[in-house]
């Protein structure tokens, strides 16, 4: 299958991307500059971590207007799979493709480390691969990775289900000190009310090979394959 | 004329930031403080015209862009 990693003037984890995509798992990547209109006829558009335009206004709020995000919305609405990841993730809410904002880490401090996250739906074409529960050892990147939402916009994503990955410790119950940045409800990803569409703060793509210290991250791209070749 | 927009969290948003300024004012000495939010000032240099349209000009800039409505809110003051 084909996917596309965009880049825009600030990404730092597109190559990471297509390490996976291309070496790990052996898949044609094409990258997609932030200017360009055309997806390429890619089955799966990645929206990779990094700080795109420096952060500036708000994260991802620049990136939102670039050209090639047209094209992403009008993808994602024909039911194209877009993953954005961190960053990606940010400049997804902004785009207004997912439900919500980011808000700075409660501890205003960048948290790099890594973290585990529950699989709260494996129903999905980005989770389809993982066990209901199963506890991902994942790393997070990042300094506004707080999510927040009204309380209508978190009871539509609650009655659609549409969390699917939340921050828990090792056994996988949801604390507060297992929630590394305030968000709300723990939430660490979240899909749109389609499906097609997934948000998340971890890096799946730093934990694809085992020499990395986890590959847990390797079954959310699995999952995408496995959808696409079932189509 | 010059457009001055101040964005900040929403009543309802938690602002650390703010939290933290109004610890480091107490620490100081500073004993009167209820409330510190904490926003961004955005001035923007317009080309003539009336003041209103000046106005709505901006309040659409900030509805684009400017803002998150989400978790912020705005304020114009036109000079």
């Amino acid at each position: 299958m084909k996917f596309g990693v965009v880049v825009f003037p600030g990404s730092n984890c597109d190559q990471d991307c297509v390490h996976v995509l291309r070496d790990v798992l052996e898949q044609e990547v094409v990258l997609l500059w932030h200017q360009e209109s055309s997806l390429r006829g890619c089955d799966c558009v990645v929206l990779p971590g990094g700080f795109s335009y420096g952060d500036y206004l708000r994260t991802g709020a620049i990136a939102k207007l670039s050209p090639v995000m047209k094209s992403v919305a009008a993808f994602a609405k024909d039911g194209g799979l877009v993953i954005g990841i961190c960053n990606g993730f940010q400049i997804l809410l902004e785009a207004g493709l997912l439900p919500g904002a980011m808000l700075r880490n409660t501890s205003l401090r960048f948290i790099c480390r890594y973290v585990t996250v529950r699989v709260e739906r494996t129903d999905t074409p980005f989770t389809n691969r993982f066990q209901p529960g199963q506890v991902l050892r994942l790393p997070i990147a990042h300094n506004e990775g707080n999510y927040t939402v009204d309380a209508a916009g978190l009871k539509r994503i609650a009655e659609r289900g549409q969390v699917l990955f939340r921050y828990c410790d090792a056994d996988g119950q949801v604390t507060d000190a297992a929630n590394p940045n305030g968000s709300l409800e723990a939430i660490a990803g979240l899909c749109n009310e389609a499906g097609n569409v997934l948000g998340m703060m971890p890096h799946p793509e730093r934990a694809s090979e085992p020499s990395l210290g986890s590959a847990d991250g390797r079954g959310v791209f699995e999952s995408i394959l496995q959808s696409v070749a079932c189509r | 004329m010059i457009a001055r927009v101040s964005v900040t969290l929403k009543p309802s948003i938690l602002d650390p930031q703010g939290t933290t300024i109004h610890q480091a004012l107490e620490s100081l000495g500073f004993k009167g403080v209820k409330r510190v939010r904490m926003g961004k000032l955005i001035e923007i240099e317009l080309q003539g015209g009336s003041k209103a349209a000046a106005k709505k000009e901006v309040e659409r800039m900030c509805q684009k862009l400017l803002a998150n409505p989400i978790v912020e809110m705005y304020r114009i003051e036109i000079k």
